[in-house]
């Protein structure tokens, strides 16, 4: 017959008052705050847009040649101009753009998966910890520019004839971009694994009888989220460049696939007679890759609890 | 710290086989074939001697072996002989080009002038820009002054030296027409005028590699700045009744540097890699300008020894980052 003891009136709680939030919210909060990173998220939202629907709405065809109306300056009708054949600029901007962009987060993709189950194997199994960064090393310690040239000599004709011309330097520039850019993202996600390995919530789901795969999956790579998602956003900016100069080199997508680098190059060919030509293709690769970096920037300053809430 | 010195250096011996192999294995799909330029009236056994003379007969683990020792034995004894004076590699096969049927060694040489000339110009050039810029913004951070830096430095992490590179192209040779656009390797500085030619030329190929130097080195800077003005040693200090200036240039400096070296350090190897972009668009005849050449002849040698000289100064560079910070950092001990 014992009733509940009453509790001290100051001690008593009334129950928080706000409602509770998700971590999400605060992420967004925080992500708000930072201006820049803003301002690069809208204008990277804007340009996907652009490049994705734009090739819907624009009436010219980026292919289509009007050899009549060449080399012309901005008009109403060509708001960027003709090239020497008479295409549309902007209609192969937004061509372009969508290569690019699609390279960038299919590589980007391809290097994160790469990364991530590297640096999860390598943080969580000792046994594969010394192997896995030695190869780490031995990647990082390669010049990769050259290599990545190489291997677009290498393997071009060979995949042109198994996918076609398009997709078969599609394939092998994201598989190239992607195997020669893993690294930094495997090394941070192992370091983060190794720490997290040690925590306590990890030894009581061990303790539980929880799987390696499991205890992976559902507790080791949600709390290694957040290296994860800033090395993506990098590691896109950095796909777009390295595409770029492929292209603008001359080894990336052949010459009447347009891509942001690709028409660089076409536009440094009449560099003496049109240099507003350069203009466009650059202004769209750096600012693309500008406000990702700001995103980049404001994503981790958003992710890290530490710096969240101040 | 010579123990762990002496470890990395045998550990990077494997290390370094190893890259070279791939990077021959590799090679060794290459399509192309460096007889493809020789007239058809050739009759084919004369070709067949004449691919036996570049050394293509043989198997492939032979030419790798042959390749390395021409690599490791025959070229440093070459050097020998060009400082001493004496003729141990005399009648040895050197690692000959196929474009310039002339040893790699020569051409790589020509060539470094150039490299060093401008990418290393640009490299000190960027770093002495970078190091005031990370430290004023560090130390007012959030100020005017800080968020224009990290504008700067944002946006010359962002745009690639093949658009800057034409832009100050666009800018100062065809529109202003005050610096030339093509870099003029002929060039020999005997006088005033052919000095300031020489500064003439430079300066586009030096500022565009340079922005990205500092936008790198600066945030480093920044960054590292940032973390040790927070440290008690530093309020320590300005208790103790040291000027703002001896806190900041002597305290944090120094153990701000600490990273700060290390990175600057890693980034030497690059310098020697010539820029590949950069050098294209200038015409600059470096080592990027060689590697991209040899590239596109398929002149197999020169492909392999250049980028292999790149992973040997990659690998030792890593090696001397990790000493140094070693040796600057007290609290770091590798044994």
């Amino acid at each position: 017959m014992t009733e509940t003891p009453k509790p001290i009136a100051a001690l008593a709680d009334e129950g928080p008052t706000a409602p509770p939030r998700s971590q999400l919210r605060d992420v967004w909060d925080q992500f708000k705050s930072h201006r820049g990173a803003l301002a690069g998220g809208l204008v990277l939202l804007f340009i996907i847009l652009a490049v994705f629907l734009g090739p819907y709405i624009w009436p010219y065809d980026a292919t289509y040649i009007d050899i009549r109306s060449r080399n012309q300056g901005p008009s109403l009708a060509h708001p960027f101009g003709t090239d020497q054949l008479g295409r549309d600029t902007l209609a192969r901007m937004l061509e372009g753009g969508r290569t690019s962009i699609a390279v960038g987060l299919t590589a980007m993709l391809l290097a994160l998966v790469l990364g991530s189950l590297i640096g999860v194997l390598a943080g969580f199994f000792r046994r594969l910890d010394g192997p896995l960064m030695r190869l780490t090393d031995l990647f990082l310690s390669l010049p990769l520019l050259p290599l990545l040239l190489v291997m677009v000599l290498l393997f071009r004709e060979a995949l042109n004839g198994m996918f076609g011309p398009e997709l078969g330097i599609f394939i092998l520039i994201v598989v190239a971009i992607g195997v020669t850019s893993w690294m930094p993202t495997a090394r941070i996600v192992r370091g983060d694994v190794l720490a997290l390995k040690e925590r306590e919530f990890i030894l009581a789901a061990r303790s539980i009888g929880t799987t390696n795969f499991n205890l992976i999956t559902r507790h080791i790579l949600p709390n290694v989220m957040s290296p994860i998602m800033v090395s993506a956003t990098l590691g896109i900016a950095n796909a777009i460049i390295t595409e770029s100069a492929l292209s603008f080199l001359g080894l990336g997508f052949p010459p009447d696939f347009p891509t942001w680098g690709r028409l660089l190059n076409d536009a440094t060919q009449y560099l003496q007679d049109y240099p507003e030509r350069v203009f466009w293709p650059g202004l769209a690769i750096s600012l693309t890759v500008l406000s990702i970096n700001y995103m980049g920037d404001g994503l981790r300053d958003a992710l890290d609890p530490r710096i969240r809430g101040r | 710290m010579l123990t762990y010195t002496i470890r990395r250096l045998v550990l990077s011996v494997p290390t370094l086989l190893f890259i070279s192999l791939v990077i021959f294995l590799l090679l060794e799909l290459a399509p192309g074939d460096p007889m493809a330029q020789v007239p058809l009236t050739v009759p084919p056994e004369v070709k067949e001697r004449m691919r036996e003379a570049l050394g293509l007969g043989e198997p492939t683990h032979i030419r790798f072996g042959k390749w390395m020792y021409q690599f490791f034995v025959v070229e440093p004894m070459m050097l020998i002989d060009h400082i001493f004076g004496t003729a141990l590699a005399e009648g040895q096969q050197r690692v000959l080009s196929w474009q310039f049927r002339s040893p790699v060694m020569d051409v790589i040489i020509q060539r470094m002038p150039q490299t060093l000339w401008v990418v290393a110009m640009s490299y000190v050039v960027g770093i002495l820009i970078a190091l005031p810029i990370g430290i004023y913004s560090a130390y007012r951070q959030y100020s005017l002054f800080d968020q224009a830096g990290t504008f700067i430095t944002m946006v010359g992490y962002s745009v690639p030296p093949f658009f800057s590179g034409v832009l100050v192209i666009v800018i100062f040779s065809v529109q202003l027409g005050w610096l030339p656009s093509i870099y003029d390797t002929t060039l020999e500085v005997v006088d005033w005028e052919t000095f300031k030619k020489q500064i003439l030329q430079m300066v586009m190929p030096v500022m565009v590699l340079a922005l990205q130097t500092t936008a790198q080195i600066s945030r480093f800077m920044r960054a590292s700045m940032l973390d040790n003005l927070n440290q008690d040693y530093v309020r320590t200090a300005r208790a103790k009744g040291l000027s703002e200036w001896a806190v900041v240039m002597v305290h944090v400096l120094r153990n701000s540097m600490i990273p700060v070296v290390t990175v600057i350090a890693l980034g030497v190897p690059y310098i020697f890699g010539g820029a590949i972009i950069t050098e294209q668009i200038f015409k600059v005849n470096g080592l990027g300008q060689l590697l991209i050449t040899a590239i596109q002849a398929n002149d197999l040698p020169m492909v392999q020894t250049v980028t292999f000289m790149i992973a040997v100064l990659i690998v030792f560079f890593n090696i001397v980052a990790d000493v140094l910070y070693g040796v600057l950092d007290p609290r770091i001990r590798y044994d």
